[in-house]
């Protein structure tokens, strides 16, 4: 106990003496910030500036796609020269605002707007930690996403477009500018902000993973982190192994692009010539976009199921169901997703014995999955549901989950994927389970973590109509559209009316457009009651959802070190909520097993022996150290 | 279809209405309410959300069985080729195991948060976990895929197994933005080597005639012809960029990949005519599709497949005249051992030119390179 004392005193004599110098300017302070929440903070305003951007590309495109004959001619202020002397789109600038989106939605907002955010934030505040481990690399890693988020921003308004051959940037279309005037300077932007992106999260990653292992607080052994700090562990460790194969493919293009090689290209004619290179395979570029493009899949999922781990059981009150369980499954998506790639490629020519064996480990990972989606429903069973407006969209995300991640069953499999590729039910599979799953994961989670990052309340009221009509919204855009799907209609197809086999469906996919322009106006809804509730949001209790987790433990607006004091020691898991014989339905984990012995299960009573050596642990506290 | 867009805005406008009034009287209701945080969840809005997931379910239920059976006349009718008839029924037997599931877990998800929303005193069950019952749900859908995967290969397995030695060979180039088609000629069944660098505004295949077997070789650009219950084996390449072969009706899709042939096998066991009879529609046309993003006119690579009987095809095969007869100046390119057999390809008039050279096709593109065989 001396020991303990003694501690306390020296941290608390080093606080005093922080806050002394701490005078940041205003620059350190919010631009250049070291903060980890400052940084997360960066993260969710640029994830959600870019989330409109690419939410409103595909409004434009749902439009071409749904009213095929209107005029266009009310958006040239807009769209310029993009729109053409007849009122129409123009064919390039569609592909160039699916591609768009894509990259957009995927990298931008559901991988650096999601993760960032929310691994920033809570890694720090849930594992007990002061910051992230190096304060310097993680604003590091928010510029350099801010430098290419310039730049690809950039390449939206150059005269040739954007990059235009889909967010998969297949070459040789990809690596020819005569093919495609996507392909030029656009292409050349793309590829530049990729491989500073990569740059990024790499950074980021790596700082995500040492904190998790290195500077969790006293007795927050792996076995009693939250799901969500789990998550996003694997997600960086996912991201840290693919990214740099991106980073390669996208390298070896750029050689290909601009000087002469012939990684990706042989035999090609093209413009009324015939090009020098032979020997290279568009097909290499696939499998090594895929490598990363697969487990990218589950950069961006995993966080999100994470983040609902939590909600569920906090709303829930009750302990998330199969916690082990939910792990195992975690790691065992993670390590499947490295070794499935090759199922976007059943019919590239790839070898079909491949084929078949991406087929085995792809449906494989549907068990793990499966089983998270049972522990869910089964945490609600019997639970005491809170439906916060985190809540809702937090059982919205299992059902988009199950919902999308059926399909994945006849998509994995490469017989029947011979019909259904690159078709709109591919499309609408990956939109449910993972771009409106995701989406849902990072809504879920400002709306949870709103009183943490600002210390106000968001308005539940219009949450719940944002909920509502978002949740309704996104069913009727996707569901109808695996009708469209099954009829065969492929997708990046900027009109149907060439084909006798497409040309039905009209009025679905006017419908399937208007439902998507709800669903984004409805979004309005979200950044209004966000930004006003910035401002003038009722301010926040301490612990408004009642949660077990360290980071409401920390005063209302933690300053930089999160807690004033020392950092609280952790003695349970995070999900003790609704203990028979506690006196409230839950129970921090900060709370030792020697001050409720009236809930203690047989097995906790033996680990009160143990609390005095957690409370002996080293802090784990970088700013002991001088800096 | 009017119906379905009417059923399914009805469905979300009535959600839309009962989210919008129930929550209002929440709002003039809960103002008192939501200031104390015990009562956070006994609220009234507790209630409505709980309700609205029901209403959620059950209106979805009913709009996705009705969409679906108003949307499913309009889906490709029955395949035209007996793999395409095993993998769609491959295909409905997964989807109606996946739509069990489907509606069984959403119905569950729905359900447990309308049953146990808060109730105030009340607790939840402590209930952290079951290993039974985690075991049971995971070996559940192991066997389930198991046995799907199971089906699943068998028929990936012979859908790519090699063609048929009777198979019709038909070679098809994707470029921007066009599929062109070259047959193997009545004389034999083989089609002639090709090299990308022999293209040229005439030679749009890059047809290598030092090979005696492309000299009878027929190219097509407007619609491709195949006989009926005959395998037919397509070679894709493509010219420029990546394209993707796409015959909806028959479930064939490969991509074609340059500098990479790619192959797809299938029989036609319906005529032209036949699907016209069964559809109903005198316009039937079987289509091939592009379905690998190439650039502007991605949409619009449109050809028309003609299946028909052996003998309208022989006949349509013997209308074509080999590729060499159209373009004589070409049999300057064929060396000179083989000009004899050429020469019966190449209208008599203009057979003697050739041996002047300077009437030969112009540029010998990069064509340093005399390998022409590149397969």
């Amino acid at each position: 106990m001396a020991t303990l004392e003694t501690n306390a005193a020296a941290s608390a004599a080093h606080v005093e003496e922080h806050d002394h110098h701490e005078e940041l300017s205003f620059i350190r302070k919010y631009v250049f910030s070291e903060d980890h929440k400052t940084i997360a903070k960066q993260y969710m305003f640029s994830g959600i500036f870019w989330a409109i951007i690419g939410a409103s590309l595909s409004v434009l495109f749902r439009l071409q796609l749904g009213f095929p004959n209107a005029s266009m001619e009310w958006l040239r202020p807009l769209l310029g020269n993009w729109i053409d002397e007849s009122g129409k789109l123009d064919k390039e600038f569609y592909l160039a605002m699916v591609t768009m989106h894509g990259t957009i939605m995927v990298f931008f907002v559901l991988t650096a707007g999601l993760s960032g955010t929310f691994s920033n934030f809570l890694i720090p505040l849930q594992v007990g930690a002061r910051d992230m481990a190096s304060g310097f690399l993680n604003m590091l890693s928010y510029w350099f996403f801010f430098l290419s988020s310039v730049l690809m921003f950039s390449s939206l308004f150059i005269e040739t477009g954007p990059a235009s051959g889909g967010w998969v940037i297949y070459p040789p279309l990809s690596a020819l500018p005569q093919a495609m005037s996507g392909s030029g300077l656009g292409m050349t932007l793309w590829l530049l902000s990729m491989a500073i992106f990569i740059v990024s999260q790499l950074l980021g990653g790596i700082n995500y993973i040492t904190t998790v292992i290195n500077l969790r607080t006293r007795g927050m052994s792996f076995s009693k982190m939250p799901l969500t700090i789990w998550a996003f562990l694997l997600t960086a460790i996912l991201g840290l192994i693919s990214f740099p194969v991106l980073l390669s493919a996208a390298l070896l293009l750029i050689f290909d692009r601009s000087m002469g090689t012939s990684f990706y290209l042989s035999e090609i004619y093209i413009g009324g010539e015939a090009l020098p290179n032979i020997g290279g395979s568009p097909i290499l570029f696939q499998h090594l976009f895929w490598f990363l493009g697969h487990p990218e899949v589950y950069i961006v999922l995993l966080p999100a199921l994470g983040i609902t781990s939590e909600i569920i059981a906090t709303n829930s009150r009750k302990p998330i169901f199969g916690y082990r369980a939910m792990i195992a499954s975690m790691i065992g998506i993670a390590f499947l997703a490295f070794i499935v790639w090759a199922h976007h490629m059943f019919v590239t020519g790839m070898n079909p014995f491949l084929g078949s064996i991406f087929m085995f480990l792809t449906l494989i990972i549907a068990v793990p999955s499966a089983v998270k989606a049972f522990n869910y429903i089964t945490t609600l069973w019997r639970g005491n549901i809170v439906f916060t407006p985190a809540m809702l969209f937090s059982i919205g995300l299992v059902s988009f989950f199950i919902s999308g991640g059926l399909t994945g069953i006849i998509l994995g499999n490469s017989a029947l994927d011979i019909q259904l590729h690159d078709t709109y039910f591919v499309v609408a599979h990956f939109h449910l389970v993972m771009g409106a799953a995701s989406a849902f994961g990072f809504l879920a989670g400002v709306y949870h973590w709103f009183p943490k990052f600002f210390g106000r309340m968001m308005n539940k009221t219009l949450g719940y109509i944002h909920f509502w009509f978002t949740f309704v919204g996104i069913y009727l855009v996707f569901f109808p559209m695996h009708y469209i799907g099954i009829a065969g209609f492929p997708r990046r197809y900027y009109s149907f009316t060439t084909y006798e086999a497409f040309r039905t469906f009209g009025d679905l996919n006017m419908f399937v457009s208007i439902a998507a322009i709800f669903t984004f106006t409805a979004q309005f809804l979200f950044i209004w009651n966000f930004f006003y509730s910035i401002f003038k949001g009722k301010k926040a209790p301490l612990n408004p959802w009642k949660s077990n987790t360290l980071e409401w433990t920390t005063p209302l607006h933690p300053g930089h070190g999160n807690w004033p004091g020392e950092i609280p020691a952790v003695y349970r898991w995070a999900y003790d909520y609704s203990k028979p014989g506690a006196t409230d339905d839950f129970i921090p984990q900060n709370v030792p097993y020697s001050q409720t012995p009236e809930s203690n299960l047989p097995h906790e009573n033996a680990l009160i022996a143990i609390e005095k050596e957690i409370e002996a642990q080293n802090y784990n506290d970088q700013f002991k150290q001088p800096h | 279809m009017v119906y379905i867009v009417g059923l399914l805005a009805l469905v979300f406008l009535i959600l839309a209405i009962m989210v919008l009034t129930r929550l209002t009287s929440v709002l003039k209701g809960a103002n008192t309410d939501e200031t104390t945080e015990e009562n956070l969840g006994a609220s009234a809005s507790n209630r409505v959300n709980g309700f609205l997931f029901i209403a959620f379910f059950v209106l979805g239920v009913v709009g996705a069985t009705w969409s679906f059976l108003h949307a499913s006349q309009f889906f490709l009718p029955e395949a035209s080729s007996p793999h395409g008839r095993h993998t769609d029924s491959l295909f409905w037997l997964t989807m109606s195991i996946i739509t069990i599931a489907f509606v069984v877990t959403n119905a569950l998800l729905f359900y447990f948060a309308f049953k146990y929303q808060y109730r105030k005193n009340h607790r939840a069950t402590y209930y952290p976990e079951n290993h039974k019952l985690e075991l049971i749900w995971t070996v559940i859908p192991a066997v389930v895929m198991a046995l799907l995967v199971f089906t699943g290969w068998r028929a990936w397995r012979d859908i790519t197994k090699e063609a048929p030695a009777n198979a019709l060979n038909i070679e098809i180039v994707g470029k921007q933005f066009n599929w062109e088609m070259r047959y193997p000629g009545v004389d034999n069944d083989k089609l002639g080597n090709y090299n990308y660098k022999l293209i040229d505004a005439a030679n749009s295949l890059g047809i290598d005639l030092e090979d005696e077997q492309s000299f009878d070789d027929v190219t097509v650009s407007s619609e491709m012809h195949i006989p009926v219950n005959r395998p037919v084996l397509l070679k894709i390449r493509a010219k420029d960029v990546l394209h993707s072969v796409f015959i909806p009706h028959m479930r064939v899709k490969m991509d074609a990949v340059p500098g990479m042939p790619t192959r797809f096998w299938f029989i036609a066991d319906k005529t032209t005519e036949q699907m016209r009879n069964e559809t109903g529609n005198q316009n039937f046309k079987y289509e091939i599709a592009c379905t690998e993003v190439c650039g502007q006119g991605h949409f619009s690579m449109r050809t028309t497949l003609v299946v028909e009987d052996e003998e309208s095809y022989n006949k349509w095969m013997a209308e074509q005249k080999p590729w060499l007869t159209k373009n004589p100046d070409y049999l300057a390119r064929v060396p000179e051992k083989l000009k004899a057999k050429a020469a019966k390809y190449v209208p008599a008039n203009s057979a003697e030119t050739p041996s002047d050279s300077t009437a030969a096709p112009v540029e010998e593109g990069a064509g340093a390179s005399p390998s022409a065989s590149l397969r």
